[in-house]
């Protein structure tokens, strides 16, 4: 296998991970409002619903994408296809 | 030259402007105490914010094709974030969005989720192989991938749709802001709200919105955060109102409660009174209300369109790598996180400091004459954004007699909370910043669109650089007349406009795209039916849902792109399948695309 199939797969693989996390965030969670809202688990004291829309869900995108692009940057460093810096 | 020394003084050069906007801010407070004018004070903002931008516009002037396309691909990591945000953070966020969560709650949350959401999908599917690809515009992208003028043109299409769909609302708002704060009719103010537009970007194409884009994000988050800290700490509701309200929502809820909500209904011939376009508190502040498939599927809506809106896109073609721009996703989605992630606590702020009898600022339990009495009042309720009306005739304002404009939460909350008229100028100009920006980026997709893949693609191949410049110039300036020509008809609500965009976006690009990076099948024949059908069966569905169709799957006009996308997705799919794989050649090309390092895949001059 070359270098560049091995690359994309462990691409692929980061890609698959990221979306798993961002599907339980934005889309797995909502599915369960009325038990978010119900839940004893009250962040800052908002119910849990509340929280998620307004600050929960937004944060994980923010900390996740910050992770990917160090991920991503590891995966192409390890394959050799960092970017020269002076291009 | 001055613009290398530029690039390397970014920090400084921002930190002294920003240094030199809360100076401004200061004066004007101190102008206030010496006796200056409201008026005087909102005309100042308005005027000094954008004669900044107007003067980054010009110092950005260029004639190099590299430049304006794509701000020479310079722009760093950081910088790019603050512009993409400025250009993303449209007046509908600025202005509207603490509206739609005030009154419709929980459902409307789901547009925080999407539009934050979606950078996932730009982040991870998108951004850094287009900008590996090295193109000047979206259709570039598809045309060169999937090869013929087809598929060129359909790109051009569906970003035409989605964009003008977009500037309209935002020329609109833009206008709305002028006409408050410059006290102007509406039809003109759009037109100098047009105006200010047009300097920002004329001369100086993508480099020159760039700079007035971060210098907009700044003058925006400052407009929107002060006055939500200072409410918040004058209410005694704490110091740092995103961790500290959980006891005023709570409060909400209680105050809900007793006030009847939900149970006390205004008669139809009640409400035939109320002025249009306002609204009265309906739906719970906090608990979840609608059904969580409408949550989920305007979710899935926003964020698709969130990954195909091609004026967000090409932001990402200005940075200086893959690697930055990969980067410069995340900190576009922390700047703009800043700002959502306010909105939710400005409405809970808003809400409470209406309603709460206890508090100096509550007016329900008030006398009605009491409440037509107030100063605040009244300016609002000439300017048609609020009303109150004794429909029981006990004398007493209730929550079901209260009314108020989507608009009024953002921009009549401080004057409400008592805070001086100078924040109130400050939150025109920052709404004015967030229109503007917004409208240049997007009149400026339009523009790079038609007169690079339209006119020098496919017209004439041959044009030299500097007709090219111009041809590009004449466009911004007649699209953007068309935009505020219909804009000034006032025909659509800025929100509703706005959502409506990125389900055509959804519709025609998001498969055609995604597909171009992710799947080597894909091919050009089912590249066009994939953009074509999916924009066409979008549209169908939402005139049809909006004559008076009942629709399917619960999918209504706001979320026709579930629609339109999966009819791209099959019939791109089928049809490539049908037809020919690409060739060798374009196999190369992916591969290529899918590492960061090596040469783009356009040349610097294309």
């Amino acid at each position: 296998m070359s270098n560049k199939t091995k690359h994309w797969e462990k691409t692929r693989g980061l890609l698959f991970v990221t979306l798993a996390i961002w599907f339980v965030f934005s889309i797995g969670i909502f599915f369960f409002g009325t038990e978010m809202e119900a839940s004893s688990f009250r962040p800052f004291g908002y119910p849990l619903s509340y929280y998620m829309t307004c600050q929960g869900s937004l944060l994980a995108f923010v900390i996740l994408n910050f992770w990917f692009a160090g991920r991503q940057e590891k995966i192409d460093e390890e394959f050799g296809f960092t970017e020269r810096e002076d291009s | 030259m001055i613009k290398g020394k530029f690039i390397d003084n970014l920090p400084k050069v921002y930190g002294i402007y920003t240094g030199g906007f809360i100076g401004f801010i200061i004066l004007m407070a101190i102008a206030e105490q010496m006796g200056m004018t409201a008026k005087a004070i909102g005309i100042a903002f308005v005027v000094f914010t954008i004669a900044i931008y107007a003067i980054i516009g010009w110092l950005s002037r260029t004639l190099q094709m590299d430049a304006y396309y794509v701000a020479g691909r310079q722009v760093p990591t950081v910088f790019n974030g603050m512009a993409t945000a400025a250009d993303w953070m449209s007046g509908a966020s600025f202005v509207a969005m603490a509206g739609g969560i005030y009154f419709k709650g929980y459902g409307y949350m789901a547009l925080l989720v999407g539009w934050t959401g979606g950078y996932i999908l730009v982040s991870t599917l998108l951004a850094p192989y287009l900008r590996k690809f090295g193109c000047y515009t979206v259709p570039d992208f598809v045309g060169t991938r999937y090869g013929g003028n087809a598929a060129r043109l359909s790109a051009v299409l569906v970003l035409t749709v989605a964009s003008f769909t977009y500037v309209t609302a935002q020329i609109n708002a833009t206008g709305t802001i002028a006409s408050v704060a410059l006290d102007i009719p509406f039809k003109l103010a759009v037109y100098v709200g047009l105006a200010s537009i047009l300097l920002c970007s004329m001369l100086g194409g993508m480099r020159a919105v760039t700079w007035t884009q971060v210098a907009q994000y700044i003058v925006l988050i400052i407009a929107y955060l002060l006055p939500v800290f200072w409410i918040s700490s004058k209410m005694g509701a704490g110091f740092f109102p995103h961790l500290m309200l959980g006891d005023e929502v709570a409060r909400i809820a209680e105050l809900e409660a007793q006030f009847g909500l939900g149970t006390i209904k205004n008669s139809a011939a009640d409400l035939a009174t109320v002025p249009k376009g306002l609204a009265g508190i309906t739906k719970a502040h906090s608990s979840v209300n609608g059904t969580n498939w409408g949550f989920i599927s305007l979710a899935i809506c926003m964020m698709a369109g969130t990954a195909s809106l091609p004026h967000v896109m090409m932001r990402y073609f200005t940075t200086p790598s893959v690697k930055s721009a990969r980067r410069s996703v995340a900190w576009s989605l922390l700047f703009i996180f800043i700002l959502y992630s306010t909105a939710p606590m400005l409405a809970t702020l808003s809400k409470l400091s209406l309603i709460d009898p206890t508090l100096s600022t509550g007016i329900i339990g008030k006398s009605i004459a009491d409440v037509q009495a107030l100063d605040w009042y009244q300016n609002w309720n000439q300017a048609n954004l609020m009303f109150v009306s004794d429909f029981n005739g006990n004398g007493t304002l209730e929550l079901n007699e209260f009314f108020m404009g989507g608009k009024a939460v953002v921009l009549a909350t401080p004057e409400i909370a008592g805070l001086p008229y100078v924040i109130s100028g400050l939150v025109a100009a920052g709404g004015m910043a967030a229109a503007m920006s917004t409208a240049d980026g997007l009149v400026l997709a339009i523009a790079n669109a038609l007169s690079h893949d339209l006119y020098y693609k496919i017209i004439d191949p041959k044009a030299e650089a500097a007709k090219r410049l111009i041809v590009a110039r004449v466009l911004l300036v007649l699209i953007g007349f068309a935009g505020a020509t219909i804009a000034a008809m006032g025909i659509q609500g800025i929100l509703g406009s706005v959502i409506w965009a990125f389900d055509f976006a959804m519709s025609g690009l998001f498969f055609p795209l995604v597909l171009g990076v992710w799947w080597k099948r894909a091919n050009g024949p089912g590249a066009v039916a994939g953009m074509l059908l999916g924009l066409g069966s979008g549209t169908a569905y939402l005139v049809w849902v909006r004559n008076g169709g009942s629709g399917f799957w619960g999918i209504t006009h706001l979320t026709f792109g579930i629609v339109g996308s999966l009819v791209s997705l099959v019939s791109m799919v089928v049809v490539s399948l049908l037809t020919k794989e690409p060739d060798r050649a374009t196999q190369d090309m992916i591969d290529e695309l899918r590492v960061p390092s090596g040469k783009a895949i356009l040349g610097k001059q294309h």
